[in-house]
């Protein structure tokens, strides 16, 4: 068995976008570890021979033609916004 | 020290569908904030995406016009990233596996002059994959809106190898895409309205010198003209800083277009960690040979390919090919006369370049909206080429048969402008001139081939300019050999 798997809490936090206290840190940090670890027992699996696949079912192909069919009246669409302005959605100033 | 630049480029296209990528909302340009989405556009809870067949066939004929692989199969991947411009905080888009693997882009490099063709190379591509588009951000002093109706509409992303040196390659770059993509159907390519975009990745290095510098990227640029002014400065910018001895890091910049100059954005890539996995809610693509052969059957003669035919078959210079070739319609115009009568084709070429561009574009009209068909634009060229009328007479005919759609026959009957003499009356006049001015006469005779001008202009002004020149020049040499 492989060594147990690290995970960098901090930087999983901040790529999420989320902040954390010590005391939550320590305890996802175990909680994902684990879940790492249990995950790594597929690289047991010998799969020198399998077809690596992108999708559980073995469909292709499935798609639509290219018809417009409905929209959310506009209303719908930004109903739920927190903020809304000139039918737009309000977002904090982001300059990228 | 010599430096030498590097240039790559990412190059986004939207297709053109009438729905968008993933969802059945329309696609389009201009609409009121919000009015072309619907719930997989917001990306709301529950809602799954379905591929747009027409979406597919777009990026395949792009990818074989642009010389790309097609491979068998294809997946789709999420990009993740949080930014108000994607409601799923992830983008649908191909990591490892794109539909389209390497290709080339053929370019044509400005001439010595207009009239000369410039020099062509094929610049290498990487891939093109296919991804949505995002929601538009408009800022404010204090927020941002965010409108959604450009998102989920079909994107290319067309990747170059750093493949190109300069400013002037990139900007025959584009222009040989955008053409192509105008020429296919895929897309209008109109970067006003955001359906091409470009962003540039710029290394300069000492020349000899193998390993890259640190790459610039250059965003920002909204116009074909302002990715060649926007790479030519840092181009400049960074071989000054070298020459100076400062060390490039790696960052991005941004054009700006009005100040024409680059400014910092952002000094370290902060890391991107875009965490690709395959998107569950979309199936794999597999493309078979029927696909690829049904779709290449659609790609029509690719612009340069015209061009070279064009003149090639009908003997044209380069100078009416560029003019006619950039736009589709107008080059389909010309070949319609022409194909019926090659040996005139440069008096079509002409007429279609200046006189019939010029009128089209003074009343606004569109060539689709144009009263003189191709066969009415040959019935003048005959006329004139037959000498029936001169060549000034027609192009008052022209006007005419541009504002009433009439034949140049027709015109010509109508106006009277039909010579009221025939060819028996030429000669004599002819024949008058050279009996009256014995001066030109003598200096022809001894060679001097100006003095037939003085003679033809006196026949002309016998027949109130309704004889042919080429004619009258014909009997003029013929009374004095």
């Amino acid at each position: 068995m492989a060594e147990a798997p690290h995970i960098d809490i901090d930087k999983v936090a901040e790529l999420a976008r989320i902040a954390l206290t010590e005391e939550e840190k320590t305890k996802f940090s175990s909680q994902l570890e684990s879940i790492l670890g249990y995950i790594d027992k597929l690289n047991e699996l010998d799969t020198t021979n399998v077809e690596p696949t992108a999708h559980p079912h073995s469909v292709e192909n499935v798609w639509r033609e290219d018809r417009a069919t409905s929209e959310l009246p506009t209303c719908e669409a930004v109903k739920n916004a927190p903020k809304q302005r000139q039918n737009m959605f309000v977002v904090p100033k982001v300059v990228e | 020290m010599e430096y030498e630049a590097v240039i790559g480029l990412e190059v986004h296209v939207q297709i053109k569908t009438e729905s968008k990528i993933f969802s059945g909302s329309r696609s389009g340009y201009g609409y009121e904030p919000n009015t072309l989405v619907d719930p997989v556009v917001l990306g709301l809870p529950g809602s799954l995406p379905v591929m747009n067949k027409t979406a597919l066939d777009g990026i395949i004929k792009a990818g074989l016009a642009l010389n790309c692989t097609v491979p068998d199969y294809c997946k789709w991947d999420r990009k993740n990233y949080f930014y108000p411009d994607s409601p799923n905080n992830y983008q649908i888009t191909q990591y490892d596996q794109p539909i389209c693997d390497g290709g080339f882009v053929e370019i044509e490099m400005e001439g010595e002059t207009r009239a000369v063709m410039g020099s062509h190379r094929k610049v290498a591509l990487t891939r093109i994959h296919l991804e949505n588009d995002v929601g538009k951000l408009n800022h404010f002093a204090e927020d941002s809106l965010v409108d959604y109706n450009r998102a989920f509409t079909p994107l290319m992303e067309i990747v170059s190898e750093p493949d190109m040196h300069s400013g002037a390659e990139a900007f025959a770059f584009l222009t040989a895409i955008r053409q192509t993509m105008i020429y296919c159907g895929i897309s209008d390519c109109d970067m006003e309205k955001g359906q091409m975009r470009a962003d540039a990745n710029i290394s300069v290095r000492p020349v000899g010198q193998k390993e890259l510098g640190a790459k610039i990227e250059l965003k920002n640029l909204n116009s074909i003209t302002g990715v060649k002014n926007g790479i030519e400065y840092e181009i400049k910018r960074q071989t000054q800083e070298l020459k100076k001895g400062r060390k490039m890091t790696q960052a991005t910049w941004r054009w700006d277009a009005d100040l024409g100059r680059t400014e910092l954005m952002r000094e370290k890539e902060d890391a991107h960690d875009y965490r690709y996995f395959p998107d569950p809610d979309l199936m794999p693509v597999r493309i078979d040979d029927e696909w690829r052969e049904r779709i290449r059957c659609e790609i029509p003669e690719l612009p340069f390919d015209k061009q070279r035919r064009f003149m090639q078959q009908y003997d044209i210079p380069y100078s009416i090919t560029s003019v006619l070739v950039p736009d589709w319609e107008l080059s389909e115009y010309f070949e319609r006369a022409a194909k019926q009568m090659p040996k005139w084709a440069q008096a079509i070429g002409n007429y279609v370049t200046n006189d019939l561009l010029r009128e089209l574009s003074d009343s606004n009209t569109a060539l689709s909206e144009c009263k003189i068909s191709p066969d009415g634009l040959l019935s003048l060229v005959e006329v004139i080429e037959k000498g029936v009328i001169t060549k000034q007479i027609a192009k008052d005919v022209f006007i005419e048969m541009f504002n009433t759609g009439e034949s140049a026959t027709e015109v010509i009957e109508r106006k009277g402008l039909k010579p009221d003499f025939d060819e028996g009356q030429v000669k004599d006049w002819c024949q008058e001139v050279v009996d009256e001015n014995p001066r030109p006469v003598e200096d022809f005779r001894s060679g001097n081939d100006k003095a037939l001008n003085a003679l033809l202009g006196q026949v002309m002004k016998k027949s109130r300019g309704k004889a042919s020149p080429q004619i009258v020049q014909g009997l003029l040499k013929e009374l004095l050999s």
